[in-house]
């Protein structure tokens, strides 16, 4: 049972892709001025996670060494298209939002990392719980950046206005650094700084 | 047969690929209709929106009723009827060289180079007089090219409604182009003055309400002095004499008449 339980949750803090890994960083600075885009964006990394990783555990034995990196990316992209066709269908006005952000899941590096180092190795079951657990510490990530890049950007939170900002005649004068990619990365330091505070572990030695 | 043999590859690869491309298609397809709908549905919006007219509690087919596409061909000045106004793409139009207009450099103030020589635009009539003329318009602002419609009254002066609909500029700078106070401002604005010259203009700062200029003036944007430069340029590019401005003018000759 422990297995399957670390598995499941390491991923939200002690191994976290984002904090630990430094994978998927590019989707964590583009997408997360807001938070609604994000929740959108979270769950189709998680949904393409979940399929790729049952898809390539069950397939794993048949796949040829020499291919299995194509095969691995032919299955990711197919997920990514069609989660794109679907938010094209469904979520027209947050698809373009995400603009190419959804395509770019395909090279993002958790998914492929999680296919090579977990799926290509266990049953598709352990598979599928470490897809939610990946998709899981990358939402918390992307949610707490989005959080405070919409909080202190804006002054809303998924569009309802919380601090009212001086150009809608409110008090607040938002932060316009927040808004921009950088923000993302100075919000993901100090997360990780104070992820590696707490686990201790997680510090990489001095030279 | 060994697991790395070349039928193996071979054979698993096309397996792996029909499976994907079975899926991939089935989406693509499966969707397409709701996909094309969503973009007309949007467009049909922004154009309403433009015009002063979207409700948001009444469906838009329902609004857009209320509004007539066609095609006017900026080279005669007039309506065309060569071309469906339902099924025309003025991007795919401004790409074709059959279609496409080059623009000479010093008129290119909206940094656009060509644009198509026919141009989809929008009218809400009251009879046979107009009451309002939506026309599409756009032009670089400092990282993007801007798209957005612009809504003149029956004077084919004074400003409607003016809203961009897309453009890349910097969230919460530029991007406040989509600020609906800013976009406000534009209601009851003029193009142009009594004598027919182009006077309207993006400011640096805020207007001065006290001005005799202001009804030609609009307020720029705090910290992206180049979007609203690039909205001031793209108004005087599609206003003027290379843009709407002929048409607009014969349409004033013939007594807004349709």
């Amino acid at each position: 049972m422990s297995k399957t339980r670390d598995v499941l949750f390491d991923p939200i803090f002690n191994k976290n892709p984002i904090g630990l890994q430094i994978l998927g960083i590019c989707s964590a600075l583009a997408v997360t001025s807001k938070l609604e885009t994000v929740v959108v964006m979270c769950l189709a990394v998680t949904f393409v996670l979940v399929g790729s990783n049952v898809s390539i555990s069950l397939i794993r034995k048949q796949v040829p060494d020499s291919i299995r990196i194509i095969a691995e990316i032919t299955i990711i992209a197919t997920l990514v298209i069609i989660v794109d066709q679907f938010l094209k269908a469904y979520a027209f006005a947050i698809s373009k939002q995400l603009s190419v952000f959804v395509g770019l899941i395909i090279t993002n590096c958790i998914v492929l990392g999680r296919a090579e180092a977990f799926a290509m190795k266990n049953s598709p079951g352990l598979s599928a719980l470490d897809g939610i657990g990946n998709g899981l510490g990358y939402s918390v990530v992307l949610l707490i950046v989005a959080f405070f890049r919409e909080l202190l950007g804006a002054g809303k939170l998924l569009g309802f206005t919380l601090l009212p900002s001086i150009n809608d005649g409110g008090w607040y004068m938002p932060n316009g650094l927040m808004l921009l990619p950088p923000s993302a990365f100075f919000i993901i330091g100090l997360l990780i700084w104070g992820l590696r505070t707490w686990k201790t572990d997680q510090a990489e030695e001095e030279n | 047969m060994s697991r790395d043999s070349t039928t193996r590859v071979l054979s698993v690869a096309f397996l792996l690929c029909l499976v994907c491309s079975i899926l991939v298609s089935a989406a693509a397809v499966g969707l397409s209709d709701r996909q094309a709908r969503n973009k007309v549905e949007e467009k049909r919006k922004n154009i309403l929106q433009a015009a002063g007219l979207y409700r948001a509690d009444r469906s838009i087919a329902e609004q857009y009723a209320q509004i007539e596409p066609r095609i006017v061909d900026l080279k005669t000045a007039w309506f065309s009827t060569d071309i469906d106004a339902a099924t025309f793409d003025s991007r795919a139009a401004a790409r074709d060289p059959q279609m496409s207009h080059q623009i000479q450099g010093n008129l290119d103030v909206a940094g656009i180079k060509n644009r198509s020589r026919y141009q989809d635009i929008y009218l809400v009539r009251d009879g046979e007089s107009l009451k309002q003329i939506i026309l599409p318009v756009y032009g670089k602002g400092l990282w993007s090219t801007m798209y957005g419609f612009i809504s003149l009254a029956s004077d084919l002066s004074t400003v409607n409604g003016f809203a961009f609909y897309e453009h890349g500029e910097t969230p919460g700078l530029g991007g406040e182009i989509d600020n609906p106070n800013w976009k406000k401002q534009w209601q009851g604005k003029k193009i142009y003055d009594e004598s027919g010259s182009m006077r309207i203009e993006v400011l640096k700062g805020v207007v001065d309400k006290k001005s005799p200029d202001a009804i030609y003036q609009a307020d720029g944007l705090a910290g992206a002095t180049l979007t609203a430069r690039g909205v001031g340029n793209l108004l005087h590019y599609w206003m003027g004499e290379d843009g709407y401005r002929p048409f607009l003018e014969k349409l004033k000759e013939q007594g807004v008449k349709l």
